[in-house]
């Protein structure tokens, strides 16, 4: 195939750009140098795949709707009207951890219920983060007694959002760390950081063997923004 | 509340009715009176038929049972029984001591012969029993009710240890899971 010189190429890429068609229909302006690059730029995006899925995966969390204790009620607030956690993308507020990548501790964990938490945590999609809301869930707040355990230690935790209870405006603040670190370390795994490489949940049936996942080519279960 | 001379008629008639009869002394220890609050302290074997003497008199809902450490003074735990009489809006207080090395004391929950049982008194004594290991005899269902099942110690005891489980900052990071 004979190929055209330079110039006409330019001109069919500026054009298609334009939305115009090669045959002439909709001829566009004649645009050189640095005029060109600045349409194009204005126009045209380019990313990696990865960062285009942490971007996707950071705008819409599923959280878990769950709540401990009166900071739930400071929870519940984030998805009213004046928060209005929907604005971010964060308000589909699921009730089975199985639709839920986003599990927000709000209240103190008695030792009785750290068990059914982690439970919950493990059926969770991957990739899946974790919010410690409150005093009580990170260091027990003004609990030093025998009825509780802070949250780290028994399961991952990405976001620790102090205060007793913290307001709406300080969980909105912790959601949108969240938000950045997964869009800029899209790489930060709670499985490297905590050394949990080979506990993803595999469910009966579903070998993980030669199984690849879409997305980057890592093995399921294996995903990158966990 | 029954006043000064109130308490000490009930404590007389307990005395009369129960003591003689059974012969084996009265079983009333002690009567106080204290702020309007009218305290019977009664023998630990007799509290079923102390309770089912003051329901007769009217005192027929039991507002709560709840247990004391008196560490370190012996006998060290006490249940304490809190009675209502809903016509008259008449409260009586209903107190034993049991020691710590026996730490059992007659179940108030199951109908028995000495009177009918007190259904509310059944998760109330399975508290009492999980937070102070104050037993029961012939509950029907004597298991802890608020700590895991496999929990050890009775954490409401004044001589249980004080603090919880040490809380991990980034200064002792390394010694949690997340270091591995």
């Amino acid at each position: 195939m004979k190929r055209e010189p330079l110039r006409v190429r330019k001109l069919n890429a500026t054009q298609l750009l334009r939305g115009g068609d090669l045959e002439g229909a909709n001829q566009p302006a004649h645009l050189e140098g640095q005029e060109l690059e600045r349409y194009v730029q204005e126009r045209v995006v380019t990313t990696t795949l990865d960062s285009a899925v942490a971007w996707a995966r950071s705008n819409s969390f599923f959280p878990l709707s769950f709540g401990l204790a009166c900071c739930a009620m400071e929870q519940f607030q984030t998805a009213g009207p004046r928060m209005d956690i929907a604005r971010f993308g964060y308000e589909a507020f699921r009730a089975s951890p199985r639709q839920a990548d986003l599990i927000i501790l709000a209240g103190r964990v008695s030792i009785k219920m750290a068990p059914i938490i982690r439970r919950l945590y493990d059926q969770m999609l991957e990739p899946k983060w974790a919010i410690s809301m409150g005093a009580c869930c990170s260091s027990m707040g003004v609990f030093n007694n025998y009825a509780l355990v802070p949250s780290d230690k028994f399961m991952p935790v990405d976001v620790h959002v102090p205060g007793c209870p913290p307001r709406p405006e300080a969980l909105m603040h912790g959601v949108l760390k969240l938000r950045k670190m997964v869009q800029d370390d899209p790489d930060m795994g709670w499985r490297d950081r905590y050394g949990a490489r080979g506990t993803e949940e595999v469910l009966p049936g579903a070998g993980r063997t030669g199984a690849v996942n879409a997305v980057g080519g890592h093995p399921i279960g294996d995903t990158a923004g966990a | 509340m029954p006043d000064a001379t109130g308490l000490e008629l009930i404590a007389q008639a307990l005395r009369t009715a129960e003591g003689e009869a059974q012969a084996s002394g009265s079983p009333v220890i002690e009567t106080v009176f204290f702020r309007g609050r009218g305290t019977l302290v009664v023998e630990p074997d007799r509290i079923r038929t102390v309770l089912a003497h003051l329901r007769e008199r009217g005192y027929t809902f039991m507002a709560s049972l709840h247990g004391v450490d008196y560490y370190p003074h012996e006998p060290r735990l006490g249940v304490i029984y809190e009675l209502l009489d809903m016509n008259s809006v008449d409260r009586i207080t209903v107190k034993l001591r049991v020691p710590s090395a026996a730490p059992e004391v007659d179940s108030v929950t199951p109908d028995t012969p000495d009177g009918a049982g007190w259904p509310t008194a059944d998760h109330q004594e399975r508290e009492v029993f999980d937070m102070f290991g104050v037993v029961f005899r012939d509950h029907p269902d004597l298991r802890r009710i608020l700590m895991p099942e496999d929990y050890e110690g009775h954490p409401q005891r004044r001589d249980f240890p004080i603090g919880g489980e040490p809380v991990l900052f980034t200064f002792n990071e390394s010694e949690t899971h997340g270091s591995r």
